[in-house]
């Protein structure tokens, strides 16, 4: 019991992890019909600069506000430069100019900064909170930082012009438009926020699986089937699904499939969720009237 | 000087053109509408007016060239645009609807007021007001679309079609409102329309499109009294 | 073929004959490399190119092909020639049932499908109850077939001619293939796929059966793959080959048999010239240049060498 209990509670640290790059696609998608096969990489590169900083002498904190400000103009730069280009482009073209992105942000991070590992340090007390001995200090306060960002992003898009604005050019472009809304940079800022939150969860799980070029491939795969077990146009769905992900992949490696085939349950759940309910478990179903 | 003035306006949508050299004007206060049969450029000029299709040609708004401005610059200076189809954004709410429509003022507190002045003039709306908006009524979201418009406060107000597939009674009293409108608060109208008879009741001019030509203009009245116009667009 | 096809592709074969006599042993292995990558490409071309379903995880039909050929050698002592038919075989069954349900799925999702198979197989392959076949992490050695009948050749020689007669067999077939009826099919779902169905085409099952076809040719790739580098491991197939066919058909042409050979030529080469400035430098100009066809040229080499045949022809007819 014990040990199932740390399982779930892992998964839930690990989860939050996945729910927050979910959101990052799904925000995407939402904007631009798109699935960012970059997102993972996106948020690796920035948690490296997030290192640099640190070992430049910064305190933990300023690092991390200053990475998550760096990331954010990343996402708008890449969108602008890279992204407007091909936005009606035909599907392949779009997708390959995705994995053009992963492959070079890949590639630059391991070039200035080698494959080999690195740890990456964590803010939190390196003893468990109140003595408990179910959950490390990291995890809670991974989860905390999580649903930290969830919450402000709730807010955001619920309760300020700008949110309303960019959640209007997802959804209807042209009408946006017509009420005078800049829709090719709200596209830009959807693009900064989901790059800002990726790297929020890069520095998150860094401390856990170390800082490496490749730390995001397993990330980003459970993030995608969390986006799609939630329906990958539902950002409360992503975040369900984040934490559901998180759980399964932790208690089904620890007690039924081993850790070896772990990423076999994100397949398992990509693959059977896109066959057997592509709209995902929380997809909405809108009503319109024509 | 001329609210409106439209030269020599000419588009097209990739290789098919629509508009073939439309000239016309209104004047500031007044109601003007744009007559015509299905497919006779009458929605392709409301939308070319803001940019929203390629176009050759001048476009005149206070004097003001508009024409090769981007849409939402020119719906900054005042120009709102009752879109063909409505535009609503069906996952918002019918206020957050509003909200937008208002989404380049600043002035705050006039936006509050407005929303209210516009919850009067619409009583379903504000009882729908957090209700999602893809869930109204076709007529309840003519009105949406006609009221997001106003919420621009606009100087003119570009109306595509605002009785496609309303209730005659629903149309009657969004008529009388845009009347009010009109006078109240002196927003000029360039109506779309393809019930003419409707349409000429509640403009004071009247531009008649075929094939995307103008071949006739006038007052309400003379185009009203038209033999041709009677016989291919008031059915009398 | 024109009389100027024909020409052109007599002296490319004399030129690939003589090719092993002329160069070191270790450079004729690159260039077996380069034809086994020219079958993997033409498959996943004629999945991608052709048919328009994007696949994101192509290596893992090589590996799938590889593995069977090394289990086969090493375990089973079958002799590396019949492994081929084996390999695609496996494949082909392989990839028909992937096909199956991934007719339900758009072109985006479809990538996505495949990119998480080409992320998640390296662990797949790491299985520890798969080990007694797979070798686990540590993967299979298998020896180099020695070149049969006592032909006076080097293994890397007899092994480039017996991939070279393999990959012109299945070109010709594979061009007998696309150039007809069932190209036309192919390209009908990709650009019009409500029209061709209502044409009579039986969408789904050409689909799932161009899947099969693709994933066999990229399987026999596989296995050709693994007897000329004597190894297979899991690690060797993880998303990094998976997105190298990908960059090999953008860049070679989509939609073109040639394309395979100009793609497989740049995946084999770029690297090797551009590792002496950094290991990570080859990806880093794979990206750019991914980017840059893409915008600039779409219809990869082969569609520029046609653009600029064709131009120098005009030109010529109006002198």
């Amino acid at each position: 019991m014990e040990a199932f209990l740390h399982q779930v509670l892992a998964g839930l640290a690990t989860g939050g992890i996945y729910a927050s790059v979910a959101l990052a696609l799904v925000m995407i998608y939402q904007a631009t019909h798109h699935l960012n096969f970059a997102q993972g990489e996106m948020a690796m590169f920035s948690t490296y600069i997030a290192w640099s900083l640190i070992s430049a002498g910064l305190p933990y904190w300023a690092a991390f506000a200053l990475t998550v400000v760096f990331a954010f103009i990343l996402g708008v730069v890449i969108e602008r430069v890279v992204i407007r280009p091909v936005e009606n482009a035909p599907v392949l073209a779009v997708v390959v100019v995705f994995i053009a992105l992963l492959v070079i942000l890949n590639s630059v991070t391991g070039w200035i900064y080698t494959y080999t590992i690195k740890t990456f340090p964590s803010p939190f007390p390196a003893q468990p909170l109140f003595g408990n001995k179910y959950v490390s200090s990291h995890e809670l306060g991974a989860i905390g930082v999580t649903l930290a960002v969830l919450l402000l992003l709730y807010g955001f898009f619920r309760y300020t012009p700008l949110g309303l604005a960019m959640r209007a050019a997802a959804q209807n472009p042209d009408s946006s438009r017509l009420v005078g809304i800049r829709v090719g940079w709200m596209l830009a800022l959807g693009w900064g926020l989901a790059a800002a939150i990726g790297s929020v969860a890069g520095m998150m799980v860094a401390p856990i699986v170390y800082l490496d070029p490749n730390m995001m491939g397993g990330i980003l795969l459970y993030a995608f089937a969390a986006a799609l077990v939630g329906g990958i146009d539902n950002p409360g769905g992503a975040v369900f699904g984040g934490f559901l992900v998180g759980v399964l992949e932790n208690v089904l490696g620890a007690f039924v499939i081993g850790n070896e085939l772990k990423l076999a349950v994100a397949l398992v759940l990509i693959i059977g969720v896109l066959v057997v309910r592509p709209s995902g478990f929380f997809g909405k179903v809108y009503v319109t009237r024509v | 000087m001329a609210l409106l003035e439209v030269t020599q306006l000419h588009a097209a949508y990739g290789q098919t053109r629509v508009l073939h050299g439309i000239s016309f004007a209104m004047e500031a206060g007044t109601i003007t509408t744009l007559l015509g049969a299905n497919g006779a450029g009458k929605t392709t000029t409301l939308r070319a007016l803001c940019a929203m299709v390629k176009t050759q040609g001048e476009i005149r708004f206070a004097g003001e060239r508009i024409d090769g401005r981007a849409t939402e610059d020119i719906v900054r200076l005042g120009i709102a645009h009752v879109p063909d189809g409505r535009g609503t954004f069906v996952n918002l709410s019918t206020e957050e609807n509003l909200r937008l429509g208002a989404y380049t003022r600043k002035d705050r507190e006039a936006v509050e007021a407005d929303l209210e002045r516009i919850y009067g003039y619409f009583p379903r709306l504000k009882e729908r007001r957090a209700q999602q908006a893809g869930t109204l009524s076709g007529g309840e979201q003519q009105m949406l679309a006609v009221s997001r418009g106003l919420m621009l406060r606009p100087q003119l107000m570009l109306l595509d079609e605002p009785s496609f597939g309303l209730a005659p009674l629903v149309v009657r009293e969004l008529f009388a409102i845009l009347r009010a409108v009109n006078e109240r608060e002196r927003v000029s109208l360039l109506l779309v329309e393809q019930n003419a008879a409707l349409a000429l009741e509640l403009a004071d001019h009247a531009y008649l499109i075929e094939t995307g030509r103008v071949v006739l203009s006038g007052t309400a009245d003379e185009i009203k009294r038209n033999d041709a116009v009677r016989s291919s667009y008031l059915g009398y | 073929m024109s009389r100027r096809q024909r020409i052109v592709f007599a002296v490319v074969l004399a030129l690939a004959c003589a090719l092993p006599f002329l160069v070191s042993n270790y450079r004729t292995f690159q260039f077996t490399l380069v034809l086994v990558y020219a079958i993997a490409l033409l498959g996943l071309n004629i999945l991608t190119g052709y048919n328009g379903q994007i696949s994101l995880g192509h290596g893992a039909f090589y590996a799938i092909g590889a593995y069977s050929a090394a289990i086969l050698m090493d375990r089973f002592g079958v002799p590396y020639w019949a492994t081929l038919p084996v390999a695609g075989a496996v494949c082909l069954v392989a990839g028909f049932l992937f096909g199956l349900p991934a007719l339900r799925l758009e072109g985006l999702y479809l990538a996505l499908a495949t990119f998480a198979l080409g992320v998640s197989l390296p662990q797949l392959l790491k299985y520890h109850h798969f080990e007694k076949w797979t070798g686990g992490v540590q993967g299979i050695v298998i020896t180099k077939p020695d070149p049969p009948f006592g032909l006076a050749l080097s293994q890397d020689q007899w092994l480039y001619f017996f991939t070279l007669v393999v990959a012109l067999g299945l070109f010709w077939l594979a061009r007998n293939l696309l150039r007809g009826r069932v190209g036309r099919a192919l390209m009908a779902i990709r650009d019009h796929p409500i029209a061709a169905e209502a044409m009579g085409i039986h969408t789904a099952m050409v689909k799932s059966i161009t899947f099969g076809v693709s994933a066999m040719y990229t399987g026999i790739a596989g296995a050709l793959g693994a007897i000329a580098v004597q190894f297979v491991a899991p690690d060797s197939f993880n998303i990094f080959l998976s997105i190298t066919f990908l960059i090999g058909i953008v860049i070679g042409g989509l939609a073109s048999i040639t394309g395979a050979l100009y793609g497989a030529l740049f995946i084999q080469f770029v690297p090797n010239i551009a590792d002496e400035l950094s290991k990570a430098a080859p990806w880093a100009i794979f990206g750019v240049v991914l980017i840059g066809f893409v915008y600039l040229l779409p219809a990869g080499v082969a569609g520029g060498i046609r653009m600029a045949l064709a131009r120098w022809r005009a030109k010529r007819q109006n002198i």
